[in-house]
């Protein structure tokens, strides 16, 4: 497909896309959200951009292939899960860290680190799936 | 607002099973996401719909209020979900492959797993793989 | 504590992304790709003894209060699985080092083998309904992966069939597990244990549990649900056939087990009578289809089938006798049947084709290949001195004592249909002159270091088999003690359940 017009839209609409991305990521603790829902934001993202141009630009979009982000992702949340053991405590057991930023406090911990390894395999598995059908297609 | 679901729920299912049991493989494909579908609907119906607000225990009480739902199956059901789409989603992929190795889409015709001996079937791929084995 | 339960699903789980990091040096994989099994293996047995000496282990995961949050349970049923498990899939990975492309290797099954095993540990060890829905699904996405790499026409069609089982299979389970939850509040399996024979509308009940049938019927292959195994489970590379028919119908069964002991016990008289008939036609109709066949690995994969009836006989005599028969016979079943597919393989590998029609003579030409068979295919009919024997002697005797004479009368005939169609194979693999349209030989013929990598995973599972027929008086204990907690599952609702109060 070359259409000016879907080429140029696409690019405002990824970057806004992926900012999108990392909102849904951060607030998915406390509000609908999460890991999930955010990767496939960017995985739309990859597939709205291999529409307005094309696979190959979308596959160098991602830098790596997309089976190092499954890889990575999981990695990840195994990693996350681990710290627990460390103090005694079981497997998976979340372990917050309060910073205060500005007044207003913000906990980070594992389960946000867990979050972002679910983001990850999404990532890898949704663009995996989406570019290899279009792929096929074209 | 349940009693809605439930029919649904059941409408899903009988058209799932309805689609399982035709001839094509999209129509397969369509049963089978129907029937994903129409299970994770029934664990949502599960837990009472109601817009009453977070499902918190109150100070004072040691249970829920009586007019919250009951947020473990919305949980399961996000879960299932994501599994769900996972697989589907192989299936697709598996399912084109498939058509486009036999060029139909009939199930009719998938019946090469099917043979009394396998040395009937002309495009056999375990001679290759003997022939090949390990190169190092 | 916590440690020794997640090690054998978290080291696969790293294995498998090591695996990854490695992916364009072949050998390197292949030495990761063994931490996943020697890490089952391991724990396995360091389970055994601890819950042997210390009763039921168990750990809450993410520190949250048992019936609330997800817990991992290992008592001896769940440890001596794990154990089996992790030694078919070390012999399955030690013959696939001789035989597997490379191409398939840099695909990345190794890691995809480690990823089913992560699903394998997982379902033996998770007590919580939900939980063990995950597992099952994990552990058949890699199984789908593997069963559909490599292409070609009849991997294909079997991979379809496989995953829209599958699909349908989980779609009853999770309906299952919705409903179960509606009724008592709660998917925790100890506390579903104690909760659900409070639940006013017992009719409602049994019905859940048909959805549980159905559900691990079409994953462990039990009749009528058995027809997709028939028709996948040749289609793969050997060594993929040989780790599936040691896990993954084994996987179904013991999820079979371990809700039908722990949770749905309470209308034994109807739920287990059901799992007595499919039981018998199960073994009937396997064992007639395997007679039929004259396809090798087709032959034994409806030998799955009839087999995994015995284990469901001893379920649903429901004594403890008779399910330590069924463990006992599960733990024979899953080493040599896999090792007959090893043996399939090394034939196939000498004479170039697994059609019985086209084979002949390899008594004479390879008489090693020949004794591996003969003893394998004893041991899967129930002669002494084997495993076999054992667990058929156990299970019969269960069924003797408990008074179910017409479900132990057809497992004695369908023994001798068994032992009838080993010996086809043998008539026309080994025995007769190799026939006139025999196949051709096989270019590559392995050798040396080879041909010993591909005979030692064989090799090692036969020979457990024996001495499992020699020292059968402490496997017997062990699968007695273990079926006794099954039965009286107070011991398993305290571990679990225990820690909070």
């Amino acid at each position: 497909m070359n259409s000016v017009l879907l080429m140029t839209t696409a690019r405002l609409l990824i970057s806004i896309l992926l900012l999108f991305a990392i909102f849904l990521l951060v607030r998915g603790h406390n509000a609908p959200g999460g890991g999930f829902i955010a990767g496939l934001v960017v995985a739309s993202a990859v597939g709205l951009y291999a529409l307005a141009f094309d696979i190959r630009s979308a596959r160098s979009l991602l830098r790596v292939h997309p089976r190092t982000i499954i890889a990575v992702g999981l990695l990840v949340a195994v990693l996350s899960a681990l710290p627990g053991m460390f103090s005694g405590d079981p497997f998976m057991t979340g372990i917050w860290v309060d910073f205060s930023v500005g007044g207003e406090s913000v906990k980070l911990g594992t389960p946000l680190l867990f979050d972002l390894g679910v983001f990850l395999v999404v990532v890898g598995m949704a663009t995996i799936a989406l570019l290899w059908l279009a792929e096929e297609e074209g | 607002m349940e009693v809605v679901l439930i029919f649904l729920v059941g409408g899903m299912f009988s058209a799932g099973f309805y689609l399982l049991l035709q001839r094509r493989l999209a129509q397969l494909i369509v049963g089978l996401g129907l029937l994903t579908n129409a299970t994770n609907l029934l664990v949502f119906t599960v837990a009472r719909l109601s817009r009453e607000g977070a499902p918190l225990i109150r100070t004072g009480s040691d249970q829920l209020p009586e007019s919250v739902s009951d947020p473990t199956p919305q949980a399961l059901v996000l879960t299932a979900i994501v599994i769900g789409f996972g697989v589907l989603a192989f299936f697709i992929t598996l399912a084109y492959r498939a058509y486009k190795q036999i060029g139909s889409d009939n199930l009719e015709q998938m019946v090469s797993t099917d043979l009394l001996d396998a040395d009937d079937d002309p495009d056999d791929e375990l001679q290759g793989e003997l022939q090949s084995g390990a190169a190092d | 504590m916590s440690l020794l339960i997640v090690t054998p699903i978290v080291a696969p789980l790293l294995a498998a992304l090591a695996g990854v990091a490695f992916r364009e040096r072949p050998v390197v994989q292949r030495l990761i790709s063994l931490a996943g099994p020697l890490s089952m293996l391991g724990s396995g047995l360091a389970l055994l003894v601890i819950v042997d000496s210390d009763g039921i282990q168990a750990t809450n995961l993410g520190d949250w209060p048992a019936p609330f949050g997800i817990v991992l349970v290992a008592d001896l049923f769940s440890a001596f699985m794990l154990l089996m498990a992790g030694i078919v899939s070390l012999a399955a990975l030690l013959y696939s080092f001789a035989t597997l492309r490379e191409r398939n290797i840099r695909f990345g099954h190794y890691s995809v083998v480690n990823l089913m095993l992560v699903g394998v540990s997982g379902a033996f060890l998770t007590g919580d309904m939900f939980n063990l829905f995950v597992w099952f699904e994990l552990m058949l996405i890699a199984s789908f992966v593997l069963l559909a790499l490599g292409g070609g026409r009849r991997r294909i069609e079997g991979a379809v069939k496989y995953v829209a089982i599958n699909l349908l299979s989980s779609a009853f389970f999770l309906s299952g597990a919705g409903l179960l939850y509606a009724s008592t509040g709660t998917l925790n399996m100890a506390d579903l244990s104690v909760k659900i024979a409070q639940v006013d509308n017992q009719g409602l009940v049994t019905t859940i549990a048909m959805f549980f049938v159905i559900s691990f019927g079409l994953k462990s292959a039990a009749f009528p649900m058995f027809f997709w195994l028939p028709a996948s489970y040749h289609t793969p590379s050997i060594d993929v056939t040989a780790l599936f028919s040691g896990l993954l119908t084994k996987v179904g069964v013991y999820a079979l087990i371990r809700t039908f002991t722990l949770v749905f016990a309470n209308d034994v008289d109807f739920t287990h009578t059901l799992i007595m008939v499919l039981a018998g036609f199960t073994m009937v109709v396997g064992v007639i289809g395997a007679i039929a066949q004259y396809d090798y690995r087709r032959l034994l994969s409806f030998h799955i089938v009839s087999q995994i009836g015995y284990m469901l006989m001893g379920l649903s005599i429901f004594t403890p006798a008779a399910i330590a028969g069924a463990i006992l016979f599960m733990a024979h079943n899953i080493l040599v049947k896999t090792s007959l597919f090893l043996v399939g393989g090394l034939i196939a590998q000498f004479s170039g084709t697994e059609s019985l029609n086209r084979l002949g003579d390899m008594y004479r030409s390879k008489p090693m290949i020949a004794a591996l068979f003969a003893v394998a295919a004893l041991s899967l009919a129930g002669l002494p001195p084997s495993s076999g024997f054992i667990s058929k002697l156990a299970l019969v005797r269960a069924g003797i004592e408990a008074e179910a004479y017409v479900i132990t009368g057809i497992s004695l005939f369908v023994s001798l249909l068994t032992l009838y169609s080993m010996i086809k194979i043998w008539n026309s693999v080994f025995w007769r002159p190799a026939p006139q349209d025999a196949a051709g030989p096989v270019t590559e013929k392995p050798g040396g270091a080879r041909l010993a990598l591909m005979l030692s995973p064989a090799l090692l599972l036969i020979g457990l088999s024996v001495v499992f027929g020699f020292v059968a008086q402490p496997v017997f204990e062990l699968a007695t003690a273990a079926a006794e907690s099954l039965i009286e599952p107070s011991a398993y609702v305290d571990a679990v359940l225990g820690e909070t109060s």
